[in-house]
């Protein structure tokens, strides 16, 4: 009796500390891989609410089939002095797709990006020091991130 | 790792289209109940002629094997050079003439 005992307890015990070692693998893995990407991820998401309406083109499909692969583009060539484009899928864990510092070149970048879920891709765009951002809704049939 | 590298220029524009060859693993996935280490690119330069005009953070959000289209101002015959690196230390380059 008191053997079996053990070894639920024993089981049960196992069961928990894998949970917590995986649980405790994910945010440590991250963090220690792009930490700094996550403080930039975070800078951000702040300067979104302060962003006005951008008057630049944001190419997104309004509902993706696949959340693996969804294609974004994000056209200011008509603006003047932009010196970065910053794309942010706001219900990622780390909203922040990708930040292009692309002061030598024109306004303009066009790439892919994967979505968890339904939720609005936000597009920042910095000119001559201010931001502005224009955001679309994009619909997710099938996850991209985790499975 | 392989990289496409196709800059074409088009009244006074290069067009540069690029397609990197890489995994881009969040470190979130799991198989088989295992998580999979995050593996993807953290940083991308451009060049134009040996000049940077594009110098990118990249997180885990992009897609697997990544395209980029970016537009710069120059004639053909113009040299682009794309540099990335992972967050495994990883570097990958690659050097195109523009058509």
């Amino acid at each position: 009796m008191q053997r079996r005992l053990f070894l639920k307890s024993a089981m049960a015990g196992s069961a928990v500390a894998t949970a917590v070692g995986a649980g405790l693998l994910t945010p440590s893995m991250v963090f220690a891989s792009a930490h700094d990407f996550k403080a930039k991820s975070n800078a951000a998401t702040a300067s979104m609410a302060a962003a006005g309406k951008g008057s630049f083109k944001f190419k997104a499909p309004k509902i993706a089939e696949n959340g693996a692969v969804v294609p974004v583009t994000v056209d200011a060539s008509k603006m003047k002095g932009v010196t970065n484009i910053s794309i942010s899928v706001t219900k990622n864990g780390t909203p922040l797709a990708a930040s292009f510092n692309i002061a030598g070149a024109q306004g303009y970048v066009s790439t892919r990006i994967k979505m968890g879920t339904t939720s609005p891709v936000v597009a920042l765009v910095t000119a001559g020091g201010t931001t502005t951002q224009v955001s679309q809704d994009v619909k997710v049939t099938i996850g991209g991130c985790g499975g | 790792m392989s990289i496409k590298l196709k800059p074409k220029a088009r009244k006074g524009v290069i067009g540069i289209k690029a397609l990197v060859k890489h995994p881009m693993e969040t470190g979130l996935r799991k198989k088989k109940g295992k998580l999979i280490a995050a593996n993807h690119i953290v940083n991308m330069v451009v060049s134009h002629n040996g000049k940077v005009v594009v110098d990118a953070d990249i997180g885990a959000t992009i897609s697997k094997n990544p395209y980029f289209k970016f537009n710069v101002a120059g004639a053909k015959g113009d040299m682009i050079e794309l540099k990335y690196k992972d967050n495994k230390g990883k570097t990958g380059t690659q050097t195109a003439k523009s058509k």
